[in-house]
This record gives C-alpha cells, sequence and structure tokens, in this order.
C-alpha cells in the first residue's frame, strides 16, 4: 500500500472541494470495508482518501411521511439498528444484515456497496426495486440519479472526478406493498452472492393481484441489473404460483452472468428464477400482512 | 452439545480439565506471536513471487529496487551458497532457498527485499525486474503421468515421508505393496463396487500466517523467532542451506496460531538470515493471506480409483486402491503414509495399494491434519457404503463384522495391540442420534469409519526441582493445542504433585534436546512420555537425597504419590515439598532430564461419525443438521481440550467436504487467495458437535495415551457424501460436494 493523505472534512462543501482537488485521485472513505482493502491489494490507487462521517449530510438517516433519506456513509447496523426503517423497508434491513459480517455491519455503509459498484451488491438489488434515487454532489452543483443508472460496469459508476454520493432517497411504500431480498451463498456468513434477488410488489385492495411489482438481480450481470420487463409482466396478474414461476423466468432471460470461481452461467441463472421466485413469495407475505 | 466419556481409568491429576497455562494470555493478547516480536532497528522483508507456474529464469535485475529510499538490501538464489546434493533435499526443502533456474509454480519465491518499513518493500518488489521464459505448466496429476507432459525436474528424490519411494514417470514415484491374490479375491466376491474419486487441494487455513524475525550476529550466529511446528527442522534445514554449524542457529519457538502441518518447514526463515547478514539488522517477514495460499504447503489434491468385493453376508475379500497425490512443485505427498492406512481399518485378505507421488505446477504440499488419510477414506469409505447398500447390510454392522481389533495383523504384518475399532462403533451404534429415526424430504443421515497411525519419535525434556516444591518443566514441542497442559499433567501425576505446582515452558533449540515437532499426534504421547521419564529421573535422585539425608541405603526408600519413605521405619517420611526444601543444603538442586523415542508403543486409533444433513433441491445446498462423533483417545489427558480437538478436526472436515478448494485458472494461477472466497466453514456453517471421548488405553504408553488431533478430520467428508447420497439418491465423488456440484449432480439424475 502506497501512502496517501488522509482529511476528514467536517461539511459537505469542503468534502466537495475536498474531492475536486488532488487530480480527480481522491477517494471517500466510508466504513473501508471495500477501499481498504482494495487499496492494499493495489487495486485501487488514492493520493488522497476523504472521510465521510464527519459530514452531517452523509450521516443522515431520517423517515419521513415522503420517504426514507439515507446518508450515503450510513452503516449497515445503524439502519438494523432503527426499528421504523426496519418496518418501512424490511427488504432494506435483509440486505444490511447480510453483508459481511455483524463487525462489518458496523463499519460498512449503504452508499458504499453502491459506489463500490460490485455486480453482487447486497444492497444495490432494494435499493433499485424501492426506486430509490441518488443525490450527487461535486463542482457543479448537484444531480439526481435513479440507483438502477448509477453503475456502469464492475467496479464503476456515473461519478465524475470530483462528484461524491450525498444520500439515496427512497419513496415511502405504498400501501399494501411489500419487498424482499435474498441471495445464495455457500456458506451463511461472510461470502459474496452468487446470485441474489430483489422483489417490490403493491397488491391491489383484494390483495389477490399484482398492482405493481419491480425486480433487481444482484451478480449475474457486469452491473446489479434492474430486470424491469419481469417486473412489468406481473402488472394486474393474480397472485398465484404460475404468475410468479413467469416472473422468475423473466428475470432469468436477462441474467447474463460469467462462470467464475463463485459460480457456473448455468448455475446462476437457475438460481435466479429460484431466488426471484422466493423473493416474490415473501414479498407477496410482507405486502398481505402491511 | 454434548460430550460423554467412557472412562476406564482414575487418575489424580490425568483426566481432570485443569486451567492451561497459557488461556489467559491468550484470551487477552498477551502472548507474544512471532508478529509481535520487534527488535531495535528492525527491517521489514517482503517476497517477490513467481506470476507463472512454469517457466525459465533468464535474468533478475534488482538496481531500480535498490536504489530506492529505505531499501537496505535484496535477495535472491546466487546469495545461497550452493546446496550440496543430498542433505537438504531430503527433507524437500531446496526451495526455500529462493527459486534459482526454474519457477515451478505460481507463487514461487524469486526474491525479497528488506527496507525500512513494510510498504516501502513491498512498492520495491514492482522494481525488480525478472525476464521469464514462459514455459508449458502442467496442472493435473494424471496429465503429468502421461508420456511427453512437461517435465519439472531433472531427477526426483525418492524420499518421501520417511518412505523411498520408486521411480514411475519423469514426474511421478510410486509405491506398491501388496498382500493375498487380489483376482481371486474378486472372483470370491458376490459383490464388486469400483469407483473414481477426486479431491481438490485446501489449506490448512490457520489463522495466523507464517512470520519470523530473524537475527544474525556479526560472528554469523543467527537467532529466529518464529511460528513453527518442528523448531529442530527448522534450525537444521536452515543451518543446512546457509552451510553454518547446527549451534550457530537457533530457533525460539514464538505461540502458534495453528498450524495443522503447514508448519513445518522453513519458507522466510533462510532468506531473512541472508537479508539480516548483509543489513546487520534484524528482518522480520509476514506473510500476507494471498502469500499464505499461494507460497506455502496445502493438503494434495487427489485422483482415486478404488475396487472393493465382499461376500453378501459381509465379508470383505478384496480390494484394489490406485492413487496419485498431487505433491506441486516439489515430490513429497503424503504417499507413504496413505498406503499404510488406506485399507487398515478392515481385514481384507486380498489387496492391493498402488500410490503415486506426482509432481505439478502448482505450489508444494504439505500435511494437513493426517495427511493423505482423509483423501483416501473419502473414496474407500464411499465403497464401502455402496457395498452396505448393495448387500443390504447396516453400515455398522458391515463395518464392526470387518474391523481390525486386537492381534489382526497391519499391512506390515505386525499385530494390533488392544485398539478401539469396535468401541467406537458401537458408541455410535448406541448413542441418542443414530438411535433417533431421522424424518423430512430431502435428508438424509451418513456413518463412516477413520483409521489413524498416529506418530511416535524423538523427544527431550527436564525437570527443575526448586526449594518451595514447585517444578519447572521445559520441553522443545510448540504448543499447537494445548500440549503443554498434557505434558505437564503426565509430569505432575508422575511425580505425585498438584498441576498447580507445575510451571511448563516451550523453549528454543539450544536449551533443550532434540525434539521433533509437534505433528503426526505425536506431542502428547511423546513428549509426554518424555515428560514421564524426566518425573521419573526427579523421583530417582530424590529417593538417592532422602537415603543420604536418613543414611540408608537408597533400595530401602520408596516413593508413592509424591511421599518418600523408607519401607520399614514410619517415622522416616517426606512430602514432597518437604524434601524440596532439604535439596539446597544437602548437596545441591535436583534436575531430571530424559530423551524418549517410543516409536514402538504407538497406539493407533479409530473415529467413527454420523451426519444428518438435509440438501436444498433448488440450490443443491447441504445444510448439516446434526453431527456425533466417537473417537478412541486412548487415555483423555484433559477432556475439554480432547472435545476441542473432536469438534475442531469435525469441522475442517466439514469444510473440506462441502466447500474448500483451491480455484486454479487455466494457466495455473489460484482466483480464490482470500478467506472471502476460499470458503472454510464460519460458525454458522457447523451445528453444535456431540462428542463421545473413548478410551480404550493403549498399551504401550504409561497412561494410555493414543494420538488425538488428527483422526478427528478424516471420516467428515466420507460420512457426509454418504448421508447425501441417503437424503437425494446420488453419489457423490468429488470433493468439494459444493452447491454447484450438487446440483449439478440432481440435474443429471433428472436428466437436465
Amino acid at each position: 500500500m502506497i501512502d496517501f493523505d488522509y482529511a476528514v472534512p467536517t461539511s459537505l462543501s469542503e468534502a466537495v472541494s475536498l474531492m475536486g482537488s488532488n487530480g480527480g485521485s481522491a477517494r471517500m472513505l466510508a466504513g473501508g470495508t471495500d477501499l481498504l482493502i482494495m487499496m492494499r491489494a493495489g487495486r485501487r490507487l488514492a493520493k488522497l482518501v476523504v472521510d465521510a462521517k464527519s459530514v452531517p449530510e452523509l450521516n443522515e438517516l431520517s423517515l419521513t411521511d415522503s420517504g426514507l433519506n439515507l446518508g450515503a456513509a450510513t452503516s449497515c447496523k445503524r439502519i438494523w439498528d432503527d426499528e421504523p426503517v426496519v418496518q418501512a423497508y424490511p427488504a432494506l434491513n435483509d440486505s444490511a444484515s447480510i453483508i459481511g459480517s455483524v463487525q462489518i455491519q458496523g463499519r460498512a455503509s449503504v452508499g458504499g456497496n453502491l459506489c463500490n459498484a460490485a455486480p453482487s451488491a447486497d444492497c444495490t438489488p432494494t435499493l433499485i426495486v424501492h426506486s430509490g434515487v441518488c443525490t450527487i454532489a461535486g463542482p457543479n452543483g448537484t444531480r439526481q440519479v435513479p440507483v438502477e443508472e448509477f453503475c456502469t460496469g464492475p467496479g464503476t459508476n456515473v461519478l465524475q472526478p470530483g462528484e461524491l454520493l450525498v444520500n439515496i432517497k427512497l419513496p415511502s411504500a405504498p400501501t399494501n406493498s411489500g419487498a424482499h431480498y435474498l441471495r445464495f451463498t455457500p456458506r451463511n456468513e461472510m461470502d459474496i452472492a452468487v446470485a441474489g434477488s430483489a422483489a417490490f410488489v403493491q397488491l391491489d385492495e383484494s390483495k389477490q393481484n399484482f398492482a405493481s411489482a419491480r425486480i433487481s438481480l444482484a451478480a449475474v450481470a457486469p452491473t446489479p441489473l434492474f430486470a424491469k420487463a419481469a417486473g412489468d409482466l406481473l402488472v394486474g396478474k393474480p397472485v398465484n404460483e404460475e404468475s410468479i414461476q413467469q416472473a422468475a423466468e423473466a428475470a432469468k432471460a436477462v441474467a447474463k452472468p460469467i462462470t467464475d470461481m463463485r459460480g457456473t452461467v448455468d448455475q446462476r441463472i437457475h438460481l435466479v428464477g429460484v431466488l426471484t421466485a422466493r423473493a416474490l413469495r415473501k414479498a407477496v407475505e410482507r405486502a398481505r400482512e402491511a | 452439545m454434548s460430550t460423554t466419556i467412557e472412562r476406564s481409568s482414575q487418575y489424580k491429576v490425568i483426566g481432570k480439565d485443569v486451567l492451561r497455562p497459557d488461556g489467559v494470555d491468550k484470551v487477552t493478547g498477551r502472548a507474544v506471536f512471532a508478529d509481535d516480536v520487534h527488535l531495535n532497528g528492525m527491517l521489514h522483508a517482503k517476497v517477490l513471487r513467481s506470476p507463472h507456474a512454469h517457466a525459465k529464469i533468464r535474468s533478475i535485475d534488482v538496481s531500480e529496487a535498490l536504489k530506492m529510499p529505505g531499501v537496505r538490501a535484496v535477495v535472491t538464489s546466487e546469495d545461497f551458497p550452493p546446496i550440496p546434493e543430498g542433505i537438504v533435499k531430503e527433507e524437500g526443502a531446496a526451495f526455500f532457498a529462493l527459486a534459482s533456474d526454474k519457477v515451478l509454480f505460481r507463487g514461487h519465491a524469486v526474491a525479497a527485499v528488506a527496507a525500512d518499513s513494510p510498504h516501502v518493500a513491498d512498492e520495491a518488489l514492482s522494481k525488480i525486474k525478472v525476464e521469464y521464459e514462459v514455459l508449458k505448466a502442467v496442472l493435473d496429476p494424471r496429465e503429468a503421468m502421461e508420456p511427453g507432459a512437461p517435465v519439472l525436474h531433472e531427477k526426483l528424490n525418492p524420499m518421501s515421508f520417511g518412505a523411498r519411494l520408486e521411480q514411475h514417470s519423469p514426474n511421478a514415484l510410486q509405491q506398491i505393496t501388496s498382500m493375498g491374490d487380489i483376482e481371486q479375491g474378486f472372483r470370491e466376491a458376490d459383490v464388486v463396487v469400483e469407483r473414481e474419486f477426486t479431491t481438490k487441494t485446501v489449506h490448512q487455513g490457520y489463522i495466523e500466517p507464517q512470520s519470523c524475525v530473524v537475527d544474525t550476529a556479526p560472528d554469523g550466529s543467527v537467532t529466529i523467532w518464529s511460528t513453527c511446528q518442528g523448531p529442530f527442522r527448522h534450525r537444521d534445514n536452515t543451518a543446512d542451506l546457509l552451510q553454518l554449524p547446527q549451534n550457530k542457529v537457533k530457533v525460539i519457538p514464538t505461540e502458534i496460531g495453528g498450524g495443522f502441518g503447514g508448519k513445518e518447514v522453513p519458507y522466510l526463515e533462510p532468506m531473512a538470515a541472508i537479508l539480516s547478514r548483509k543489513t546487520g539488522r534484524p528482518v522480520k517477514i509476514t506473510m500476507s493471506r494471498s502469500d499464505v495460499f499461494e507460497g506455502t504447503g496445502p493438503a494434495c489434491a487427489s485422483y482415486m480409483r478404488v475396487k472393493f468385493g465382499a461376500k453378501k453376508t459381509g465379508e470383505l475379500v478384496a480390494a484394489h486402491l490406485y492413487f496419485c497425490f498431487e505433491a506441486g512443485a516439489f515430490p513429497g505427498a503424503p504417499v507413504g503414509g496413505a498406503v499404510g492406512i488406506g485399507l487398515g481399518r478392515y481385514k481384507i485378505p486380498n489387496q492391493l495399494v498402488e500410490g503415486f507421488d506426482v509432481v505439478v505446477n502448482k505450489p508444494r504440499t504439505q500435511p494437513y491434519r493426517a495427511p493423505g488419510a482423509t483423501q483416501i477414506h473419502f473414496a474407500t469409505e464411499g465403497v464401502v457404503d455402496e457395498l452396505c447398500e448393495k448387500i443390504g447390510m447396516d453400515p455398522i454392522e458391515f463395518r464392526l463384522k470387518n474391523v481390525v481389533q486386537e492381534g489382526d495383523r497391519n499391512v506390515q504384518g505386525v499385530p494390533f495391540l488392544r485398539i478401539g475399532g469396535v468401541e467406537v462403533l458401537e458408541a455410535i451404534k448406541n448413542s441418542d442420534h443414530y438411535k433417533t429415526p431421522l424424518e423430512g424430504p430431502n435428508r438424509g443421515r451418513g456413518v463412516a469409519l477413520g483409521f489413524w497411525r498416529n506418530g511416535g519419535g524423538m523427544s527431550s525434556c527436564s525437570i527443575s526441582v526448586h526449594p518451595d516444591g514447585t517444578v519447572s518443566i521445559i520441553e522443545g514441542s510448540p504448543d499447537l493445542s494445548g500440549t503443554r497442559t498434557g505434558i505437564g499433567m503426565q509430569a505432575a501425576e508422575t511425580l505425585g504433585i498438584p498441576f498447580e505446582d507445575v510451571r511448563i515452558t516451550v523453549v528454543d533449540t539450544d536449551s533443550v534436546g532434540y525434539t521433533m515437532g509437534s505433528w503426526g499426534s505425536r506431542t502428547s504421547f511423546a513428549t509426554g512420555w518424555a515428560a514421564i521419564e524426566a518425573a521419573r529421573d526427579v523421583n530417582l535422585k530424590m529417593v538417592e537425597r532422602a537415603s543420604s539425608i536418613w543414611s540408608v541405603p537408597p533400595e530401602e526408600v520408596e516413593v508413592s504419590d509424591g511421599t518418600f519413605y523408607h519401607r520399614d521405619d514410619g517415622s522416616k517420611k517426606f512430602t514432597f515439598k518437604q524434601l524440596a526444601a532439604r535439596l539446597n543444603a544437602t548437596g545441591g538442586p535436583v534436575v531430571g532430564s530424559s530423551v524418549v523415542d517410543p516409536t514402538r508403543g504407538v497406539g493407533p486409533a479409530f473415529a467413527a461419525n454420523v451426519v444428518d444433513l438435509e440438501v436444498d433441491p433448488e440450490t443443491g445446498k447441504v445444510t448439516i443438521l446434526r453431527y456425533t462423533v466417537a473417537q478412541d483417545v486412548g487415555q483423555a489427558l484433559h477432556p475439554g481440550m480432547v472435545e476441542g480437538q473432536l469438534e475442531g478436526g469435525t469441522v475442517q472436515g466439514i469444510g473440506w467436504a462441502l466447500n474448500e478448494e483451491y480455484f486454479f485458472d487455466n494457466d495455473g494461477q489460484m482466483r480464490n487467495s482470500s478467506f472471502l472466497d476460499y470458503r472454510m466453514p464460519v460458525a454458522l456453517d457447523v451445528p453444535m458437535i456431540d462428542t463421545i471421548i473413548i478410551e480404550v488405553p493403549n498399551p504401550g504408553h504409561p497412561y494410555g495415551v493414543r494420538g488425538v488431533g488428527e483422526n478427528n478430520i478424516i471420516t467428515p467428508p466420507a460420512a457426509i457424501a454418504a448421508a447425501i447420497h441417503n437424503a437425494i439418491g446420488v453419489r457423490m465423488t468429488d470433493l468439494p460436494m459444493s452447491p454447484g456440484y450438487v446440483l449439478q449432480a440432481l440435474w443429471q439424475q433428472n436428466g437436465h
């Protein structure tokens, strides 16, 4: 690991100006659970590391009538410790409580998980199915980007040099809705998804038909994948195993995985079907309880 | 979780869960491990490793690295004296002197840099220019045995694990043993099962990486602080490679954070000694986790073909075991040991065992907890399970019918003394677990039996008696598993004093006689025996002292339970403490010492497992529901720690069974050299394990001790494979039985 400078800004404007310095080679540090490991391995270089943990906007976690404002540096632990947030967004809790281990969840942030842009990120599919929107600040002001458009490839995202992710805003969950994220890993902890699937469903008033649905997949494409068609085909369909299997097949159709040490193409496509069906069943269960 | 002990003997100290003396230091962080050693002026070194699996080294240019501020020295193979034929090569240790003409695996050490900080050393590695001519690599043992395969060495050293092997082909050595007539045997069989099996490379997975600090004095003498299993082997290998007298190399073993066979050889110490000599300063090298995976010795991968024949009444009549162990870049896979124990647990009149030690372009393997046995048992117990199914016999009854007992001869023709194969099988049969029916879809139960020879060998020990009646024991066996406690208990038992009056220390190679390393389940047995002999020596000398104090002939003085007394005169009596108080004024202190080499008394041992599991038919994932292990330990010195050994070995066996593997690409690069992607089990992956400790005292040891540490890893893959078969009807013949592989097997079964 090569020597680097370290700065702890205390305001968003200071953070933005630090990120713009150093010819754009500055990196934000939240929990450091990805950044420091990659710097040690020589896979990321940073002359300046900017600590996000003292910038108020980056550490906000607030639940209002309009939804959730999730500061980019908010740790996973703060999410699963916050009962109203867990009640309102159980799928976010699903994601935040399976990343790494309990110790890692105390450091790792949801925003960092998104910015790291791993195809296997466990939080990102949940943010996508909840129609999350990213607030990005930079030298030219702020802009908004839907979460599903944030990642551009393995390890890359839409942030331009000098820009940083401020927060992710999730709209409030509508009535009769539910969501779930699950992944497949050979180990029960400390593992990376072989495949993952998040589902959000809204049921009609009878709770017997799908009013809307969003499905998103992990680890089966160069980026976390928004499987729009798979969710759309559920609209108006009755809640039954046939509809669920159709959506699962549609999700499989958009998965474009690779074979690597974590799994094969065939295994991953198969798992997308299994996991999507399981995610939908659980999301329906939650919607009916809501 | 429950622990049951079937106890046959009673002692005053042995068999009690005394407080382990190293416990508090380990849980509070006071204990000194190698990386905790900091000396004045110490430099930090990093190792440059080959990026290729097989290549000629054309040139190495270190000039740019040496120009970097903070870089103090670089070492390459040219800094080592020429290695005399036959000296270190017998130990398979030549490559600790860095690659010279060829690199033979990805991760092969090529050079090392010592610098003011580890970060500078790391950066300097990128400035070393090595020109390689990449050669074709061979990565599979069967391919390596084919004519025309790339050849790794001009000549293979035939010594492997103390056994002499025959040359088979340019990359392979072989050992063959046979008994009876297998063709005739198979003709007599009513049922024959033949299958092929493979297992992948797995790592011991010790938490503490290899680490050492080496200080070379101006007179050339070398002091080494190292995390090692065998300080005397580290000393001898280092002295050989540096051409130093053995008394000029001192190895100080630090506390060790796991070894399991992986810390038996000095990967770093010789190069650190040269860097220290060049700079005149102490040098530390600590491996990263990827260094550990790529640069140290994992357990060998294997290809095995097994054919067993049995009568329909259950008697085994013939067996043919053919196996290739992947040695890695240098020969030395545990072929000899596996030939010896491969079929050793059953009475099989006609048998042929063919073992091959095959070099390939992968890291040179090292032992891992019962080296070779886990692979062989996975294959042979798999075939036994299938035989049981075919003849419709309960798998425990089948094994009870065939298991060797006292008086049966082993493969070398030597009759077994009292052994506990029947006892462990009966214990499983009578366990609450086995008697409780398993219900539910996709669930299955499996049993397996494991056999291990255990080890003996040389150990030394000495005991000083202090005026207040306490004693200090010094011995030379690094404590991997609580052995210090068990050894001290054997001394206390022999001296008849409480364990709390014993202080036991593992010392350096200058301070105790030659002691073989902590491997082969030998430490509590052999070094324990050394402690017994040293304590007997103390008793003898204290008897003499009492006799001189009392002015009676020594043969009239007796000792029992720490009391010295005149055999006729009841008024002449000393407690251990009373006599100890008199020593310094009556001729000086008493020091007892011993050297033992108890190879004949080694007690082989058995373990049996029963496991329940459930397979998720949609994902192929196996969840272990319940696990019971019964093991014959001879005499449990410290039942709490014995239980820990049974559980720990079982957990490692579960990891090997289900998920652990080196994932190599076609170029011989390991793609998962981190604990994130090399999937050892975590706490949530294993159930609480029930242990049944069986004590069938080893008649060859004064307190009945048998080795405990290794037997428990042998059976889990075989037991789990049998359980998966019972759950989903598929025979799993390759390790690991990972979800992807189970899923594929299910797809095949369903004609997918």
